[in-house]
């Protein structure tokens, strides 16, 4: 297993910071301080250099300092014995760069993977709240992550999809139906990636099922039954089959009502709905523990350790289900963690039990290193 | 420079006339504009002049829909030229790269589009009918289908296949695969995996 962590990291006019530079501990990091200090934009700058882009907003431009041109974040991370200097620019009306030991990459997804970060926010609540896209979204964003293929299948499904769609569309306004030949034209090259999809998501949810169980367990310490299912019209029937039978229903929506764009994964606890009857804290163990096994799966398909992003997790949790937290990923299953929290006390004095090492950093003004423990 | 205020009518509809082609932004057409305007008159009155022939002269080929200064383009025209073997592309620029390489001696059929609803092309707005006669007549004994390997490109080469799959002829497609040149680990995954799929026996790719 290659080891993974962020030595340094240096900010100008990101966000909220006209200038910061931090030093980090290899285990634990924790970010304290008041709303609104800039906690959540630390985690969010080392999403950059993993990612090349925003957890929380897709503009880039919306991410410089209000009233200034650009923005830079720098850091140093160690990867598998190797010094990497990431830097990630942007100006305003520029193309973003992303260099990696001072060469800039051609395509921004060659990067993507190469540091792998999970991040844990309260945002994550979409996932159970919101309509099913975004519960394919994290299918499709972990999956892709290893297989390349899958991405490729994707993009064409969906560019499959709009045609046939507006095929259903413009036939609709002329009054008359689609042809069958045409849209067997369209079904024909929808169902070879479709069947794909469908087969790759029903692996990928087969392995992170077990593991995401595990995890909820831990963490909750209660046996209540807690399942992930994962469901597609494709496990009725077959796509071809699928895509026959709603033709006429499909002519009079005017879109494609059946296929692998309406899959989703079914959060049940207790077999009963976990959006419907779910306290607020079990909501969130759920979707820690997903998070969770995200990063085992990550883990285990790249053979590193991603670094791993806690913001402002343990609101809505009782103790022990932080202490549980913190106990879990101080684990050897976990390399480094950046942890954002309000209050010092309570995090310390789990972290004061736990052999990790650790370091504070209190946000305000200035940030700076309140203690360092010797590791 | 401020653009959007300018010191002649006449200057300005030149302006928006230019700035309405394809990658063409107000202050190019501008720049253009003037560059004209410092010619000598002549020069501005074979330009004008090309450009009036251009629309009313031109034709496409009744043959292949290929553009054409004659009923018949030069290509179908060539007797010298393989009239059984059909290259079947998408528009004028396509045939133009075939004929580049210098290793053609069929001729085309020039489509004039790829099915895409979103951009309002059905299968109905593609020039098949020549090529379809031809076909019925017993003149063709191959069809290389040439079109983008984009989906649009695709679904296309599959209409044409299931088109004219009742007939008697050889049907073939460009080989996808590695570019001569490139450096293996450059190429991108799809078309490197396809190319291992899609192997070709050595002997076949020795030049004799």
């Amino acid at each position: 297993m290659d080891t993974l962590y962020l030595k340094n990291l240096s900010l100008v006019q990101f966000k909220n910071y006209t200038e910061a530079s931090l030093s980090f501990s290899k285990r634990i990091n924790c970010f304290v301080g008041d709303n609104g200090v800039g906690k959540t934009n630390l985690l969010d700058a080392i999403h950059y250099l993993s990612l090349t882009k925003s957890y929380f907003n897709p503009v880039d431009q919306q991410n410089i300092l209000h009233g200034k041109e650009m923005f830079m974040i720098r850091g140093e991370f160690e990867r598998a014995g190797r010094n990497e200097k990431i830097y990630c620019s942007v100006r305003a009306g520029k193309k973003k760069v992303v260099q990696r030991n001072g060469k800039a990459y051609d395509r921004l997804a060659d990067h993507i993977g190469f540091l792998p970060v999970v991040m844990i926010s309260p945002a994550d609540s979409a996932l159970i709240l919101e309509g099913s896209e975004e519960r394919r979204k994290f299918m499709d964003t972990v999956i892709s992550l290893y297989d390349k293929s899958y991405l490729h299948d994707l993009l064409r499904y969906n560019r499959v999809l709009l045609q046939r769609n507006k095929v259903l569309k413009n036939a609709f306004k002329t009054g008359l139906p689609a042809s069958d030949d045409e849209l067997a034209l369209w079904d024909n090259q929808l169902i070879p990636p479709g069947e794909r999809i469908f087969s790759v998501r029903q692996t990928f949810t087969e392995k992170l099922v077990p593991v995401f169980q595990e995890y909820y367990h831990k963490i909750s310490g209660e046996n209540e039954t807690v399942s992930l299912e994962y469901v597609s019209p494709l496990f009725e029937m077959s796509f071809p089959g699928l895509l026959m039978k709603n033709r006429d229903k499909d002519r009079i929506l005017q879109y494609t009502s059946g296929g692998i764009h309406k899959d989703d994964l079914l959060m049940k606890l207790g077999g009963f709905s976990l959006k419907k009857t779910g306290s607020q804290g079990q909501q969130k163990t759920f979707l820690v523990a997903l998070k969770f096994a995200k990063f085992a799966f990550i883990r285990e398909t790249n053979d590193i350790k991603p670094i791993l992003l806690l913001d402002d997790i343990f609101d809505k949790f009782d103790p022990r289900r932080v202490t549980e937290i913190i106990r879990l990923v101080s684990e050897n299953e976990f390399g480094q963690i950046f942890i954002t929290d309000t209050h010092l006390d309570h995090l310390e004095g789990i972290l004061k039990q736990l052999d990790a090492d650790y370091k504070v950093f209190k946000i305000n003004e200035e940030i700076k290193i309140i203690r360092q423990p010797v590791s | 420079m401020q653009i959007g205020r300018y010191s002649s009518r006449l200057l300005e509809k030149a302006v928006e006339e230019f700035s309405s082609l394809p990658g063409i932004g107000k202050k190019t057409a501008l720049r253009l504009v003037l560059h004209l305007l410092r010619q000598d008159k002549e020069v501005v009155e074979r330009f004008g002049e090309t450009i009036l022939r251009l629309k009313s002269e031109i034709q496409y080929c009744k043959s292949c829909n290929n553009i054409s200064d004659n009923e018949i383009c030069e290509i179908c025209a060539n007797p010298a030229r393989d009239h059984s073997l059909i290259c079947l592309v998408e528009n004028p620029q396509n045939v133009m790269a075939i004929e580049n390489t210098q290793q053609y001696n069929g001729i085309y059929h020039v489509l004039g589009g790829l099915i895409s609803p979103v951009d309002g092309i059905g299968p109905a707005d593609l020039v098949i009918e020549p090529l379809e006669k031809k076909t019925r007549k017993g003149e063709v004994k191959e069809i290389i289908l040439a079109l983008n390997t984009t989906m649009e490109g695709d679904t296309t080469n599959f209409y044409l296949y299931k088109k004219f799959s009742e007939f008697e002829i050889k049907i073939t497609t460009l080989a996808r695969g590695v570019s001569i040149g490139g450096e293996l680990e450059y190429a991108d995954e799809i078309t490197l995996g396809r190319s291992i799929k899609n192997r070709t026996l050595f002997v076949d790719t020795i030049q004799l």
